[in-house]
């Protein structure tokens, strides 16, 4: 599983995926949290990072399915992919490499954005005066749902050949979970159920983490929500044979 | 048994690309692998290192089944896949390396320079795989099946698309390697056969039309015989003629007769001694490979 994530580490440093990711997703958020006249927080006035959280899974929902969308499709493109199954790898060691080393990158993505929360401490009034409660609960989350989408993007990834159908795909899977769920769940017909609906969607998992009340119905949810999202993809991929 | 295949079957769809092949090949010996293209060769192969699942029957290396031992299996065969295919982005030297990690292999530094020495890279050794021609590629793809010590070696075409220099090489290393591991290798060029294989495996449209040893494959086909006579000087072939054989000529003084005669040499004998011919060799002519494979693979179309 180490030899899988290193290559995949190392195929995202070569091609210049790892840093065209993490340039895009600090100079996007960057641009909202502080120089964009609608949402920054200096006009704002308030010390919070609420941009961050909110637009993150908006970005994320574009970049990781670009992240994901080679790891399966591009193998079995190529032919690598018998390659890699006829190495001493079980499929699930292969697909949790392909994982990882995706997660990783979201991971590395997210971490520069912690100067932020530096900058805003310094800003405060008074001096840290931040809801830091509230702040980490919010990492927890963001970083919990780019696991979500990263095995949202393996699994599409592992359901086709090509790489445009992937990403769109595991875009749309994206969006589905984040909001999608929640907006069918607001339909007026579904009267006293449109909260149970809305629970299989992660805004409600994330938005209740973000208030940095760390439930361990949530965090159930996200990493089950990873689990099965796995298994599926081992499902496609041994079934492949 | 170092490889054991019994009544291995693949279905895709309606089709049977495989049909219940059964043969084994053994420690030491070279197993040529034939058949005509889309004849189930290179399924059989992907079913024999675990890529695909056999839809019935079961295939053994060492005494392991493939199919329920899956990384046993994978770490006992060396396999080289039809089209070798590669991480093109990577470098000869980081791509070997990784497949040594994979392998869990420790000094696998010394190991992969080890492979670049030997199958002939040193000079393409920090080159990009994308860099390289096909033939350079075919090398990696065999240092890469060679890099574990395996004790079994399959090999889906190894040298295809090689310069008949690289093929020579090739095969040599092949050979070498071929004398204390178990060798099976698919092709189309039936010289290659005849230089390398001990045994024969030849399919048709999924199931086993050959399986034998070389020479006795050569020998015991076909109900003609043919026997190659060589004279010293040129003779008057008419005296043959007029016993009712039919002579071709098949060199300089040399003429090759077939019939399905039994007692065609004994015959042939007593003409050269009552005309006083002479003779200086009689042989039993062989069958070509080529031939024989025509012959087997083509019969059961018509």
């Amino acid at each position: 599983m180490i030899s899988i994530f290193l290559k995949e580490i190392n195929e995202f440093l070569n091609s210049l995926i790892a840093y065209v990711v993490i340039g895009v997703f600090l100079v996007g958020i960057g641009l909202l949290m502080w120089v964009f006249p609608d949402t920054n927080i200096l006009d704002y006035g308030y010390a919070s990072l609420e941009p961050l959280f909110s637009f993150g899974p908006y970005v994320f929902m574009f970049l990781i399915p670009a992240i994901t969308m080679k790891s399966f499709a591009e193998e079995k493109r190529t032919g690598t992919i018998e390659l890699l199954q006829t190495l001493p790898f079980r499929d699930s060691q292969i697909i949790m490499g392909k994982f990882l080393a995706g997660f990783f990158l979201v991971l590395f993505s997210v971490l520069p954005t912690l100067i932020y929360y530096y900058s805003l401490s310094s800003l405060g009034n008074p001096l840290g005066n931040l809801d830091t409660p509230g702040i980490t609960g919010s990492y927890i989350g963001l970083v919990l749902l780019g696991g979500v989408f990263t095995a949202i993007g393996i699994l599409s990834s592992a359901l086709t050949g090509n790489q445009i159908v992937s990403f769109i795909l595991s875009a749309f899977l994206c969006f589905f979970f984040y909001t999608g769920i929640d907006s069918i769940a607001s339909i007026n017909v579904w009267a006293d159920w449109s909260y149970y609906i809305s629970e299989f969607g992660i805004m409600a998992h994330y938005s209740s983490i973000s208030r940095g009340l760390l439930d361990i119905k949530d965090a159930v949810y996200f990493i089950g929500l990873i689990v099965i999202m796995l298994l599926l993809t081992q499902l496609i991929i041994g079934s492949r044979k | 048994m170092s490889v054991s295949i019994q009544q291995l079957t693949k279905v895709f769809g309606e089709q049977k690309a495989v049909d219940g092949i059964s043969f084994e090949a053994n420690e030491g010996m070279i197993t040529g692998f034939l058949g005509p293209n889309g004849a189930g060769k290179s399924t059989t192969m992907k079913m024999a290192t675990g890529f695909i699942r056999p839809t019935a029957g079961r295939v053994t290396v060492c005494g392991i089944d493939v199919e329920e031992h899956p990384i046993q299996a994978k770490r006992l065969i060396g396999y080289l896949p039809e089209h070798n295919p590669l991480y093109l982005d990577m470098y000869v030297r980081e791509f070997l390396q990784f497949i040594a990690s994979a392998y869990g292999l420790s000094k696998s530094k010394r190991r992969v320079e080890e492979m670049i020495a030997l199958v002939g890279l040193e000079r393409e050794r920090s080159k990009k795989l994308s860099e390289l021609s096909k033939g350079y590629r075919q090398r990696v793809g065999l240092a890469k099946s060679l890099i574990h010590d395996p004790k079994v070696l399959i090999l889906d075409e190894p040298t295809s698309g090689l310069d008949p220099n690289q093929i020579l090489e090739i095969r040599q290393v092949i050979k070498n390697i071929g004398e204390n591991k178990t060798v099976i290798l698919s092709t189309h060029i039936m010289q290659e056969v005849e230089a390398i294989c001990d045994q024969v495996v030849i399919i048709d449209k999924g199931s086993l039309v050959a399986n034998d040893d070389l020479n006795k494959l050569k020998e015991g086909l076909g109900n003609t015989t043919g026997i190659i006579m060589e004279f010293e000087k040129p003779i008057d072939s008419s005296v043959f003629n007029e016993a009712g054989f039919e002579l071709k000529s098949a060199g300089r003084n040399a003429y090759l007769i077939e019939s399905d005669r039994s007692d065609l040499r004994a015959e042939l004998l007593r003409i050269t001694s009552e005309h006083d011919l002479p003779l200086s060799s009689l042989t039993k002519a062989q069958n070509s490979l080529e031939e024989i494979f025509h012959r087997l693979t083509q019969s059961k179309k018509s």
